[in-house]
């Protein structure tokens, strides 16, 4: 058996469910996130394979005793900092306040 | 091979201790005193708040986002990362970074595919989301199992490593006295899961990872101070004091040997980086704050805090190699690198000898403590949560357990866990079981990660496509490390010690890598598949709506 839920509870959920909000929500979470997904992990893949297979180009130096291995690396850094800030901003304006409604009305009609 | 496998257990190190002279004993284990007054006395103000099941294994939801971030800092940074990063880049230089961006790179996935999406459709452990579209208690035994199993592997490296490390770090090398650690350690965190519960726990967590990031920035300003601040200075001398050269500064010291080390490369860096999403015990850190988008804050402030981290390894690594020199640098290279930061912060205190130096080393010495402390902490109380209220509350009493009766369940169950912790750890302080950190991962990734995202992306998805790949992932990947040269099979080295686990003259080893991910992982999603298009389930179908809206919007999701 799965988790019991009130009938109301889940004819509650069905309507959400069936809303144009939810399925703009559910589009505004995948576009940002299927892509950057594919985006961050090849990303991450193309630096593991480098340092394996990749010695001469990583080991060039670019200024001083800093090589591109080190700023490859490091720009991993940046890149995970600068993807998760926008997915904080792309949230915070597309997704929050469609979830905040939708929420706000299951929670009018159940609790 | 890998640093999480030479990382703190390295029984060979026999501490000559020139930096442990008796006045340093002293400082150092007045500190370690410190931090253990310090934690119970959080654990006992956190303890009079404990109330409910929601207070005992969420801390009452009531975290805020910032709070939740330091906790799952907290959690995160183990030993391994902070001693056994910096120590791999102090050895062996640039290979030692890798680690930290595998590490570093994964939060992106629990960011953007876990965090939220958990918190509003679970309640306590990671099977409740599960169970929520299907059959009770096969998922959530198999999703028990791989709890436990992870957090005792998880659990098991660092005990033995807290071992080794404070007899290290207080300069006793007796079997006793590390006996005598495992088993304080031990006790230490059972007290805390037992009477604190989650609350406690999560405060042991803030204050280390504050006491964790203000010694790592104080060592790295001091690192960086030397060199004028000037990063390619740091490199530069780093490289000319390995004996190294260039070579230092780029990958291939440690995994560029042949093209069997290189696939192990690939499978480790796939783990590390789809694991981190599937660890119970950072899972069950989302369902300690009020709303998804305070778990959404927490993730982006552990993320800040991880990745600064990892950044300031790479300074006290590089400055290790680069400043500490002579007798303590054979120290280092003794202990595998775990005594690389510790070591550092004597040396830019002012050396052996100074009252600077035994001031920064007993400082950092604590440090480590404290990080053991918080996360073994964080592992018993996640793998107590599952046995009460997956195993004992839903499979065997079927729902009907009173909240009481789960909490005082769960409890019982810390002390079980921490007792067979215990009593696993001490026999096995000598074997170098710090590949059960790399393992855990990989578990993670191959058994939990494909059942959470088919449950919340794939409707088809059912109780036994979720059961096949928990249990496909799980065995495959501890089997392929029962018959991997970890445990059999690799020889012996120069000097004449056994470098796996079994006898040199036992030979069971088939599999060629020592990380199974790269086989385990897709074997996890392919049965998470088959499994489910075998069969058909109703209600796990129509259940699957009801858990998009929950998971999308948090409607009904727990307070």
């Amino acid at each position: 058996m799965a988790e019991k839920v009130s009938p109301e509870v889940q004819a509650e959920y069905a309507r959400i469910h069936a809303t144009p909000e939810f399925a703009a929500l559910k589009a505004a979470y995948r576009k940002f996130v299927l892509p950057m997904t594919i985006a961050f992990m090849v990303w991450y893949l193309t630096y593991v394979l480098c340092s394996n297979y990749a010695g001469d180009f990583m080991g060039q130096q670019v200024f001083g005793n800093i090589n591109v291995a080190l700023l490859f690396g490091l720009l991993q850094f940046v890149t995970t900092f600068a993807i998760a800030y926008a997915y904080a901003r792309y949230s915070l304006a597309k997704m929050d306040p469609i979830s905040d409604e939708l929420r706000a009305q299951f929670e009018r009609e159940v609790d | 091979m890998s640093i999480l496998h030479t990382a703190l257990a390295d029984d060979r190190v026999i501490l000559a201790a020139e930096g442990s002279t008796s006045d340093n004993r002293v400082l150092t284990a007045s500190l370690f005193g410190f931090v253990v007054l310090l934690t119970v006395g959080i654990t006992f103000w956190a303890s009079r708040n404990t109330k409910t099941a929601a207070d005992y294994y969420a801390g009452g939801r009531s975290f805020s986002g910032m709070q939740n971030g330091f906790a799952i800092g907290g959690d995160y940074m183990s030993a391994a990362s902070f001693l056994g990063i910096s120590g791999a880049i102090a050895l062996s230089g640039y290979d030692g970074f890798l680690y930290s961006i595998g590490f570093l790179v994964a939060w992106l996935v629990a960011l953007l595919l876990i965090a939220e999406l958990l918190r509003n459709s679970g309640r306590f452990t990671m099977a409740d989301q599960l169970a929520y579209r299907m059959e009770q208690r096969p998922v959530r035994t198999a999703a028990a199992t791989s709890t436990i199993v992870v957090s005792i592997f998880y659990l098991l490296a660092q005990m033995v490593g807290a071992g080794a490390l404070v007899s290290l770090l207080l300069g006793i090398s007796s079997e006793a006295a590390k006996n005598i650690t495992i088993a304080a350690v031990g006790l230490l965190m059972v007290f805390y899961v037992v009477l604190g519960g989650m609350k406690g726990t999560t405060w042991v967590q803030i204050v280390k990872a504050v006491l964790l990031m203000f010694g790592t920035l104080l060592i790295s300003v001091l690192v960086l101070a030397k060199f004028g601040f000037n990063l390619s200075d740091l490199l530069g001398t780093a490289a000319q004091e390995s004996g190294q050269g260039k070579a230092f500064l780029e990958p291939g010291l440690k995994y560029g040997g042949s093209t069997t080390s290189k696939i192990d490369f690939i499978s480790l860096g796939i783990a590390l980086v789809l694991g981190t999403a599937g660890l119970p015990h950072i899972l069950v850190r989302f369902y300690t704050v009020p709303t998804a988008k305070a778990a959404r804050v927490s993730v982006l402030w552990a993320i800040g805090l991880i990745g600064t981290f990892y950044l300031m390894t790479l300074i006290l690594g590089f400055g290790a190699a680069a400043l500490v020199t002579g007798d303590q640098k054979q120290q280092i290279i003794d202990s595998g690198g775990n005594l690389a930061s510790p070591l550092l912060a004597q040396a830019v205190g002012g050396g052996p000898g100074t009252t600077g130096g035994a001031i920064l080393l007993a400082l950092i010495a604590a440090v480590a403590f404290a990080t053991i402390l918080a996360v073994v902490a964080g592992l018993t109380l996640t793998s107590a949560s599952s046995v009460a209220h997956d195993l004992y509350a839903n499979v065997w009493k079927k729902g009907t357990a009173s909240e009481k009766d789960e909490v005082k369940m769960a409890r019982m169950a810390a002390f079980v866990i921490g007792g067979v912790a215990i009593a696993l750890a001490i026999p096995g302080k000598n074997l170098n079981v710090a590949f059960l950190v790399a393992l855990a991962f990989a578990v993670a990734a191959s058994a939990n990660l494909p059942a959470l995202l088919f449950n919340l992306f794939w409707k088809r998805f059912n109780t036994r496509g979720a059961v096949w790949s928990i249990y496909g992932g799980l065995i495959s990947s501890v089997g392929l490390v029962l018959f991997s040269p970890i445990v059999s099979g690799k020889g012996v080295d120069a000097t004449g010690k056994n470098l796996s686990l079994l006898p040199e003259n036992i030979d069971i080893s088939w599999f060629p890598l020592e990380n199974p991910g790269i086989v385990s992982i897709p074997l996890g999603f392919f049965l998470g598949w088959l499994g489910t298009v075998t069969t058909r389930s109703r209600v796990s179908e129509e259940r699957f709506p009801e858990l998009e809206v929950r998971s999308f919007t948090g409607a009904g999701a727990e307070k």
